[in-house]
């Protein structure tokens, strides 16, 4: 069983030099992309079984026992991540091969696609498996360079003007994070996250917080956390929508769940907690304002996946086992569902030539399946109560009301709040662009969009263009999973907050790749 | 731990340098700004791997000291990725300097338009007049702007 940790990197990579040997031809090559990420998904689903039966899978690469080589670990947390970003991985695949199939345009040259895309699966999938923090590293430079490729592909003038400062800015996260790697292999002499589980009690409290900080910085930056969040609005969506939405779904999440890394194994300690709660606050609240004023809906989008960063800073900054098992559920409803809405926004593009809401209209009449694809994964998003979106944040909401201090409780309100302000921009998004007639457009007046704030860079105005039925079947299947996560919630959550537990009690991890060796 | 001071001072003019290049507009300094970045952080983890001049690390050699391999693996990891990092990069500000012909950062046009906005929301409505106009201006702006482009192609 262990043989299948390393399968979840080896895989994509395989699959990428393969993609890009088959770049002639294509049909082979969608193929290939296919066929591998559906085997990851098998792989992830027969993970999460097998570990959640058996306790943590430890991979020693090339044969070096723990504390020297490198390891690979899957428990609870890792499997349901792998997992679950796979499933999306796939259904953004078929999309962007649906949305090649229709427009074989040369702003998306596939041939360089799918490689790029399979790297950043491999990506992903290290950062998720990584056992160490060097290789943590490594794994979030392989997603990174080839997020850069995606994003300025087609190499237009804006998409470079954006990728210029999303290129910056990872870099700097990214050196940020090596320096933080060397401060800790100074202190602790090793870059094993059990390891240094072990060995940071020993070390000076200042020392713990400086070291502590460091990766926090590095991982918020990438995780998109208030005052480092101004990056993300901005480059993402000036992207393809299918890159855009695999972005949006899976990148900020690998820094959260590296936080999440950071705050239950590497440093239990609590000092950091009430700043991350605080950074939760503000995340929530300035996300969700910048997110109303915005009339390009993936601009909106975009603002409010920044704000909900904050629901799980929340959960991890509680720093209880429930607030961590509901911020584990939360991160994969919004992973799912997140990717879904720029899909659908993907969807609103093609029918409506426009993402501004001040343009579009009829939308409902023109298109009733796009109007369902959208709202469903609205609702959910705002948090509207049967879907998995009102489940994760009402164990946030209990897990903040369980700890009770003023300032878990300031937070808990907040998060109602934001919660509600969530609804008025995609309300007005559903009003503006699904229920509003064609005809009334040109005339309208309204303090609904009174003050909202276009896209400053150009409305891009496309031709309207016919759906394919991949693209819809994707869009289908991705909501038919958010609409799953909810139907299994109760499963699923108990498995999140075993997940959670596992992460409280550090011991288990560090025996299951320390211990029980000669 | 011990530590050269040569090898600390050197890091920290790499790093002022780095940063202080970093912070600059134009692209091209950027990339150099990244690039000492990258080797002071390297410089950091050679540091932290103990004071040089021990034997390389040997095979059944236990009594002498050796010196720690694991920061020089780390190190030669950073270095590639660094490379082909930086390789991108120019290729992205190469890429930048050949649509806009300018090798600095742009304005942000975001900020640019919530700086120039300021007094809109508040004073428009007292005005009265001059709220509708400037509306009128942009819905007739947006229009012919694609026509224009169209008949330059």
């Amino acid at each position: 069983m262990n043989l299948l940790v390393p399968l979840v990197v080896l895989l994509p990579l395989i699959g990428a030099a393969a993609a890009l040997l088959t770049g002639r031809r294509p049909r082979l090559q969608r193929a290939v992309t296919v066929a591998t990420l559906s085997a990851v998904l098998a792989i992830g689903v027969v993970l999460v079984v097998v570990v959640d039966a058996s306790g943590p899978l430890v991979m020693d690469v090339g044969g070096w026992p723990a504390p020297f080589g490198i390891v690979l670990v899957v428990d609870r947390l890792a499997a349901l991540m792998v997992s679950v970003s796979a499933a999306v991985l796939l259904a953004v695949l078929v999309f962007a091969i649906g949305q090649g199939l229709a427009d074989n345009d040369a702003e998306t040259p596939v041939s360089i696609y799918h490689p790029s895309y399979l790297v950043l699966a491999a990506g992903v999938m290290n950062a998720f498996v990584a056992g160490d923090l060097f290789n943590l590293y490594v794994g979030f430079e392989i997603l990174l360079v080839a997020s850069y490729v995606l994003l300025t592909l087609g190499g237009t003038e804006a998409r470079i003007r954006a990728g210029t400062t999303y290129v910056v800015v990872s870099l700097l996260s990214s050196l940020l994070f090596l320096a933080a790697i060397a401060l800790i292999y100074g202190a602790t002499g090793t870059v094993n996250i059990a390891q240094i589980s072990e060995r940071v009690a020993d070390l000076p409290p200042e020392l713990q917080t400086l070291l502590h900080a460091f990766l926090l910085i590095a991982f918020g930056i990438k995780a998109a956390v208030f005052p480092l969040s101004f990056w993300l609005p901005d480059s993402y969506p000036t992207a393809p929508a299918p890159v855009t939405a695999v972005f949006a779904g899976l990148l900020t999440k690998v820094g959260i769940y590296a936080i999440i890394r950071t705050e239950t194994i590497l440093f239990p300690t609590p000092e950091l907690n009430e700043t991350l709660l605080v950074i939760a606050l503000l995340t929530l609240v300035v996300g969700i304002l910048g997110a109303i004023a915005q009339a390009d809906i993936k601009r909106m989008l975009s603002f409010t996946l920044v704000s909900h960063i904050g629901y799980m800073v929340l959960g991890v900054g509680l720093g209880t086992a429930a607030g961590v098992a509901a911020a584990v559920f939360y991160t994969m409803h919004h992973i799912v569902v997140q990717t879904t809405l720029f899909l659908a926004a993907g969807l609103v593009e093609r029918v409506g030539g426009t993402t501004s809401v001040s343009r579009l209209g009829g939308l409902l009449s023109a298109s009733p399946l796009v109007g369902a694809l959208f709202l469903i994964p609205a609702l959910n998003l705002g948090g509207i109560p049967p879907f998995s979106g009102f489940i994760g944040k009402l164990g946030l909401l209990e897990a903040a009301a369980e700890v009770g201090t003023p300032l878990a409780l300031v937070l808990l309100a907040a998060a109602v709040a934001v919660s509600l302000l969530t609804l008025y921009p995609l309300a007005r998004t559903w009003n503006l662009a699904f229920w509003r007639p064609q005809q009334e457009v040109q005339e309208y007046t309204s303090a609904l969009t009174a003050e909202l704030q276009d896209n400053p860079y150009g409305d891009t105005t496309v031709a309207t263009r016919s759906l394919s039925r991949l693209m819809v079947g994707a869009t289908i299947g991705m909501v038919t999973l958010s609409v799953a996560l909810t139907v299994l919630a109760g499963p699923l959550y108990a498995l999140a907050e075993r997940a959670g537990s596992d992460l409280q009690g550090t011991s288990r991890y560090i025996s299951s790749v320390l211990g029980d060796r000669p | 731990m011990t530590a050269s001071l040569a090898l600390v001072a050197v890091m920290a003019v790499l790093y002022a340098c780095g940063v202080y290049l970093l912070l600059e507009k134009s692209m091209t300094r950027v990339i150099l700004g990244f690039l000492l970045l990258g080797n002071a952080t390297n410089l950091l983890l050679l540091i932290v791997s103990g004071p040089a001049g021990s034997a390389p690390i040997v095979d059944g050699k236990e009594s002498e000291p050796y010196s720690d391999p694991v920061p020089q693996a780390l190190i030669l990891t950073a270095i590639v990725i660094t490379f082909a990092v930086s390789a991108f990069l120019m290729a992205l500000v190469y890429r930048s300097w050949r649509l806009a012909h300018q090798d600095e950062v742009q304005l942000d046009a975001e900020d640019v338009a919530v700086g120039t906005r300021e007094t809109q929301p508040t004073e428009a409505p007292d005005r009265g007049e001059p709220d509708t106009p400037p509306s009128n201006d942009q819905e007739e702006a947006g229009d012919p702007v694609p026509a224009d482009e169209g008949s330059a192609r």
